[in-house]
């Protein structure tokens, strides 16, 4: 997470710039943390000790194949984070 | 083992440990060769992960790891998807997830009406339909699919207060409800369920104490990386050769006992569950969620005249009669038992609602050679 404005953060995705809606987080967040985002709005912190393993599985599965259905899923989920036109 | 040696696990040191320890709970059970040690997971996710890591070649004999019904797009029951059709037709835009265009309804598809002219919009969240309703004058209705932890962000929207031309159709589900329909099944094999770690996020593993108590089969949350998902199948197999039922939960970095209350909050503010039918599956008591009548001013079900009448004119397609979608989310059925599996349907040309999603048991075996458990499997082999 870079930065929030009025209940958005504005997140870094492998380098991709998103927005994630803060309505329904379980814990306050703040710029460094880490979230986990579903279909645009983060549900819930996560330690940043905890996350090297999901970070190595979405850089392997955002090099994978345009068919691979997981990578779809992640693909998928960084679309529902686009910036609003 | 040459099997792992083909899985792309980033740490095969952690995969050999948790394969051989679901190995030695397996041989623990001593099952006989016909009545393997059955266990179902609740999770698209998770059968992605299965089949993409080819985690089912590694699964020791005697373990049969069944997918339920854990693919929201394929349980949206066809009346779900005929109301949404006949809106489209009658000249609603509609806007959607990308899954559920091509889900089959009564006589057509989302994707069939906007072929012949309706208005029908693909979208990646909510948020995204709440823009472009601002965009537009005319009404916009988000035909909202999926489970309880997609429908948190639905909730969200309509707490924030969205347009007046918006609304929302809703086919959510509700996952808990529908693992005791599955448990009660006459004749039903499954003794342990893996439960998606995404849902669990939301309610907290708590919510499976209950279903536990009634049944005395054991529940264990799962994450769906792939070595998450060993991790929860050795611990569900150690509790079943245990006789231990209780729910634990192999996903604690996502997964606490209380779940995010605050989500949970907004969740229960916005819907209440309703019985309603699952395709393929059966009516499940709370298993739909609906929008509570405080809301219904954004509820497209009462601020429009849905005429489905003019759908049942059409006749379904015979092929359809033959689908078995339905038995293979209720774990009675496999892709490999269908006639119809990647001949008559197939990814481009599906038949049913299985072959349609990313998160279908028939998709997925599709897009993964069809044949995920690529282990010869010798008649009568033991472990």
């Amino acid at each position: 997470m870079i930065s929030i404005d009025d209940g958005v953060a504005t997140v870094d995705f492998f380098g991709v710039k998103r927005l994630v809606r803060l309505d329904v987080v379980d814990a306050p967040v703040g710029p460094g943390d880490y979230v986990l985002n579903h279909v645009g709005f983060a549900i819930r912190r996560i330690p940043a000790e905890e996350i090297a393993d999901t970070l190595a599985l979405y850089d392997e599965l955002l090099r994978s194949a345009s068919d691979d259905l997981l990578a779809g899923d992640v693909r998928g989920e960084l679309d529902a984070t686009e910036v609003p036109r | 083992m040459n099997d792992l040696e083909a899985l792309r696990f980033r740490d095969p040191v952690r995969a050999r440990a948790l394969v051989d320890a679901l190995g030695h709970h397996v041989r623990r059970a001593a099952r006989p060769p016909d009545r393997p040690l059955a266990v179902m997971h609740v999770c698209g996710s998770h059968e992605q992960a299965i089949a993409r890591f080819g985690l089912r070649a590694t699964f020791p004999e005697g373990l049969e790891v069944i997918m339920g019904p854990g693919c929201p797009v394929c349980v949206t029951d066809v009346p779900e998807v005929d109301e949404a059709v006949a809106l489209a037709r009658q000249g609603v835009r509609i806007a959607t997830y990308g899954d559920m265009l091509r889900v089959p309804g009564t006589a057509q598809s989302l994707a069939d009406a906007r072929a012949a002219g309706a208005k029908v919009d693909v979208v990646y969240s909510v948020t995204q339909a709440v823009e472009l309703a601002r965009r537009l004058e005319e009404e916009l209705v988000f035909f909202a699919s999926e489970f309880e932890t997609t429908a948190v962000a639905t909730a969200a929207v309509i707490l924030a207060g969205p347009p007046a031309n918006f609304s929302i159709l809703s086919a959510h589900k509700y996952i808990p409800p529908v693992m005791e329909i599955v448990a009660e099944m006459p004749g039903t094999r499954v003794e342990g369920f893996l439960a998606a770690g995404h849902a669990a996020t939301i309610t907290g593993w708590g919510v499976f104490t209950p279903f536990v108590a009634r049944h005395r089969v054991p529940v264990v949350v799962a994450g769906f990386e792939p070595l998450d998902v060993l991790a929860g199948l050795v611990r569900l197999v150690e509790l079943i050769v245990d006789g231990d039922a209780r729910v634990d939960n192999a996903y604690p970095r996502c997964v606490d006992e209380h779940g995010n209350r605050a989500a949970q909050a907004m969740l229960w503010q916005v819907f209440e569950p309703m019985g309603g039918r699952w395709r393929g599956i059966a009516h499940v008591p709370n298993g739909n969620l609906r929008l509570r009548g405080a809301h219904a001013r954004w509820d497209a079900r009462r601020r429009f005249k849905i005429d489905l009448a003019a759908l049942w004119d059409h006749a379904p397609p015979a092929l359809v009669q033959h689908c078995q979608c339905g038995d293979i989310m209720a774990g009675i059925s496999s892709p490999h038992a269908c006639p119809l599996f990647g001949t008559a349907c197939t990814p481009d040309a599906p038949v049913g609602a299985c072959m349609v999603s990313t998160e279908g048991t028939c998709r997925i075996w599709h897009q993964y050679g069809g044949r995920p458990d690529l282990r010869p499997r010798a008649a009568g082999a033991t472990p």
